[in-house]
């Protein structure tokens, strides 16, 4: 069956005074009806602007630079702008990683997620208000009649990121696009937030595309994974496949890397140097520069992301040269890690 | 042993949303408003300055009998006044009596309301409490009325415009002041010329203030447009440079009457002011993107 | 705190500056050269009356005593006797106050007209030509005369098209609206500029938020996003701005009167001026400054009422 999203080969950069930064170099990823989906990378790894991309809402300098999207199988790309952003609105919402500057400061929260139905949807103000009422208590704020006449500003981290994910059903969308929901919050307020965008999933059937550079968060979440690095996406697969036996020495480094308690990894790797300066054109695998396993079949040319063995049903993809010395990996981050410590 | 969580450094450049500045990027151009700024206040100066090169007329010889010449009459490029005066020499002379007493007529305000300013942000406390309420009862005047009532009980002449002027123009360059040294108080050499044990004038004098000065003398660009046209609005009201002194207020004012036949008369002089205006906007513009690119 | 309190705690703060401008209205007799009554009186000057008026005045007494006197007229409603005109100074506001609070009124509405849509449009397509070209508005604006520009106007609207009026009030309520246009229109052409440019500023800083963002991505439409989620906070932060542009707008009235003779306060202060009315100038001096205290109040209370996050406390 037709996915409800497909992004083919994205390209977004940045034109700067002395270069252009090329941030999102070819990313392709798939979400289908009702799936959570995970977008996972570091900081500068290009996740949020490929998401922003996929709404049409790059900040200024940022471009669109390349690339296919397609809603429901239909190619929204070629489409004139207003009508792309129409059914680019219609079927997606996105929610920030600041809830506070995400909200207007000088309206009611309540009016803020009442807007949609009430502009958009055509509902009268009295609907409008009692959809904002239920969503409320869809997302888990307590007492929402009264709740809806407060101020943003007036309500703690946790409640206004509730309100923002209420803002984003308030569209009735299909596909809500997560920017780091959790990053400014508390990790105990981060398990609540995420279970609600959890009960979402299962109770309303709406897809999730999640980003994150916290693997724990995106592990709590989603189903299935991309893993971005240096703007391209360098392994995919379901969550349980990756975790278990990552393909690629990026995601092995990251898992290792996550304090783990089910796991009892107490000897943490650590991997040098910094992800590469995107202003360049870049030669060789990415990641090579940083890669303990890199050989000059690496540096030389970059490998492209291809489908992998996996399971049945679960579709793997890699982009390294070395992906079938996955054994040796492990041997070779084990004595890594004795190395370091 | 440590056991660091953190397996990689933060990239450098930051993330890209918010790494690039709004403005569009231009890389290195020429301070286009500062240089048409300083030309064209140059030129009007030079101008002003060569008055006497630039015409062999007196402006306050009255000459009755070619009163309301029109321009480009013989020998009278502007034609003439009511009382036969020749209107490019009194536009001429008129630049330097106004120019010269705008530029001279910010001075001390500039001086007083900067070492006020100084004084409330340094000390704060009760001196700067006290300073704030002077300010604001000041600031409750409007500009034009507080000085037209000032020359009014001081009687007419330029020395009143000069204490006027002062009177009140030195709150603005107060309040600038005041807040970037609020500012600098905090910075570093401040602190260290603190704890260095110098006497407090001296750190306020040769610390502080070369520092703090920049946002006024910009301010003061501006500030020298406002008094021009404090002159010429007094002028124009009859209490300016008193006559027979040609001023560009006094121009206009008589050119008033006239105004459907001989529209120069009070037009020139007009468009003199916005020209003069113009330019000093242009600098005090280009000073701004200067200091914003260093 | 809840809004009524605040509003009295600013009530309250007003005295202290009241004060402050009373004693400055009083300190104007102080700068006349000379003997005071004598200059008061000019023309109607004889020994008996400067000696009378000085006693009248006080002048003989200690200066604070002198200001406890005036104070005590202040607060029984009095500003003083005109000599030249021979009435209360009180009277001759009373009847020239209700043209300057039209002009007032005429002047901001003109203002809003023409700054408001123009900032607004500056900021949605920043960088764009409109941009630029509203952008040199104010740099041109600046040195702007606002007498002079009310000639020129005159010239072109009054005298040669024949639209409006170029002097006088009028005497009925049609009258007095057409008659506030030029002076309206000129004031506004050289306030806007600032307002302006405070107002892109604001709204461009605004349109940069990341709740535009979540507005646009709801998919209302862009001319409500920026109107109803852009302008509104910006707004609410440019309201100061206008307040000062207001207060700043009293004092141009006052040359504005004069170039359209139009009988109100500023008018009615110069030719005081010409007549060496002092009692009358000093009133009026005083009212002004009473006019910009209350734009100042009034401004501060719409912007606590228009944006919750200003702490009332």
């Amino acid at each position: 069956m037709t996915p409800l999203l497909e992004v083919h080969d994205l390209h977004v950069d940045i034109p700067l005074s002395h270069a252009r930064l090329h941030a999102v170099r070819g990313v392709s990823l798939v979400v289908g009806t009702g799936e959570a989906v995970g977008l996972v990378g570091e900081s500068g790894s290009g996740k949020s602007l490929a998401l922003r991309a996929l709404l049409g809402m790059l900040p200024v300098p940022v471009r669109f630079a390349g690339g296919t999207v397609l809603l429901d199988g239909e190619d929204v790309t070629g489409l004139p702008a207003k009508q792309r952003h129409r059914k680019l609105t219609d079927a997606m919402s996105m929610i920030f990683q600041d809830s506070l500057t995400a909200l207007n400061p000088v309206m009611r929260v309540g009016d803020q997620i009442a807007e949609a139905p009430l502009r958009k949807l055509g509902k009268s103000r009295s609907e409008a208000n009692a959809i904002a009422v239920d969503l409320m208590g869809k997302v888990g704020i307590p007492d929402p009649e009264r709740r809806f006449r407060s101020y943003p500003h007036e309500l703690s981290g946790g409640m206004r990121q509730r309100i923002c994910i209420a803002i984003a059903l308030s569209t009735k969308p299909r596909l809500i696009l997560a920017d780091e929901p959790t990053t400014a919050l508390d990790v105990t307020i981060q398990a609540q937030v995420l279970g609600v965008l959890r009960r979402l999933k299962e109770e309303e059937h709406v897809a999730m595309l999640l980003v994150s550079h916290d693997l724990a968060v995106v592990s709590q979440a989603c189903s299935r994974l991309y893993v971005m690095y240096a703007g391209k996406v360098v392994e995919s697969g379901r969550l349980v496949d990756l975790v278990s036996a990552p393909k690629h020495p990026y995601t092995f480094s990251l898992l290792r890397s996550v304090p783990d308690p089910d796991h009892r990894v107490d000897r943490l790797l650590t991997i040098d140097g910094q992800p590469p300066d995107l202003s360049e054109p870049l030669t060789g695998c990415s990641f090579a520069p940083r890669c303990p396993f890199a050989t000059d079949r690496c540096r030389g040319e970059d490998p492209a992301l291809e489908h992998v063995e996996g399971a049945v049903g679960a579709p793997r993809q890699s982009a390294c040269w070395h992906v079938d010395s996955a054994d040796r990996w492990a041997k070779g981050v084990q004595a890594e890690m004795e190395r370091q410590h | 042993m440590s056991a660091p969580t953190v397996a990689f450094d933060p990239l450098e450049p930051p993330e890209p949303d918010v790494l690039v500045p709004r403005r569009r990027l231009r890389g290195r151009r020429r301070n286009t408003p500062l240089v048409a700024g300083l030309t064209l206040f140059s030129l009007i100066a030079l101008v002003a300055l060569c008055a006497p090169l630039l015409t062999n007329h007196d402006p306050i010889q009255q000459s009755l009998n070619e009163a309301f010449l029109a321009p480009g009459a013989a020998g009278h490029p502007l034609g003439t006044d009511a009382l036969g005066r020749d209107v490019w020499a009194r536009l001429l002379y008129g630049a330097r009596v106004d120019l010269s007493v705008a530029v001279l007529a910010v001075v001390s305000p500039f001086v007083i309301g900067s070492l006020i300013g100084l004084v409330a942000g340094w000390f704060g406390g009760w001196i700067d409490t006290i300073i704030g309420r002077v300010i604001d009862v000041v600031i409750a005047f409007p500009f034009l009325v507080l000085i037209i009532a000032l020359v009014f009980t001081m009687g007419p002449g330029t020395t009143s415009i000069y204490v006027a002027i002062t009177l009140v123009g030195w709150v603005a360059y107060a309040r600038i002041v005041r807040a970037q040294v609020l500012v600098a108080k905090e910075q570093e050499y401040a602190m260290a010329a603190r704890v260095s044990g110098l006497p407090t004038w001296r750190i306020l004098l040769r610390h502080l203030m070369p520092n703090v000065v920049l946002q006024a003398i910009v301010f003061s660009m501006s500030d020298i447009v406002l008094t021009l046209l404090a002159i010429v609005t007094l002028g124009f009201l009859g209490l300016g440079v008193p006559p027979p002194t040609p001023d560009w207020g006094t121009m206009i004012q008589e050119g008033q009457q006239f105004i459907l036949s001989k529209w120069y008369m009070s037009t020139i002089p007009g468009l003199a002011v916005v020209l003069t205006g113009l330019s000093l906007a242009l600098i005090a513009d280009g000073i701004v993107e200067k200091a914003n690119r260093r | 705190m809840k809004y009524p309190v605040y509003v009295a705690k600013r009530l309250v703060s007003l005295i202290p500056v009241l004060f402050g401008i009373s004693l400055i209205v009083f300190f104007l007799i102080r700068l006349i050269p000379g003997d005071p009554a004598a200059t008061l009186l000019g023309s109607h000057a004889t020994v008996q009356s400067v000696a009378e008026l000085r006693s009248q005045l006080g002048l003989d007494l200690p200066v604070w005593q002198q200001y406890l006197t005036f104070l005590g007229h202040l607060l029984h409603g009095s500003l003083g006797f005109s000599f030249v005109y021979n009435s209360p100074v009180t009277d001759l506001i009373a009847t020239s106050l209700p043209v300057t609070l039209w002009v007032l009124a005429s002047a901001a509405f003109f203002t809003l007209l023409v700054a408001v849509p123009l900032a607004v449009w500056a900021a949605a397509r920043r960088n764009g030509v409109a941009d630029n070209i509203i952008r040199a508005v104010p740099v041109i604006g600046l040195g702007l005369p606002s007498f002079w520009l009310g000639i020129m106007l005159i010239l072109l609207f009054g005298l040669k098209l024949h639209w409006f009026p170029v002097a006088g009030f009028g005497t009925t309520i049609p009258a007095h609206l057409w008659s506030m246009v030029l002076p309206g229109v000129t004031v506004a052409l050289t306030l806007a500029p600032i307002l302006i440019r405070s107002l892109r500023a604001s709204m461009v800083e605004v349109l940069g938020s990341e709740y535009i963002v979540t507005a646009s991505a709801k998919g209302i439409s862009r001319t409500r996003v920026v109107l109803g989620h852009g302008l509104r906070n910006a707004a609410s932060s440019s309201i100061t701005v206008l307040g000062v542009n207001l207060a700043y707008l009293t004092g141009s009235t006052l040359v504005v009167e004069r170039v359209f003779s139009l009988p109100g306060i500023g008018q009615q202060m110069i030719n005081s001026i010409l007549g060496r009315d002092f009692p009358t100038v000093q009133g009026i001096t005083l009212v002004f400054a009473i006019m910009v205290v209350i734009v100042n109040l009034l401004t501060d209370l719409a912007h606590a009422a228009l944006d919750p996050r200003v702490k009332l406390a």
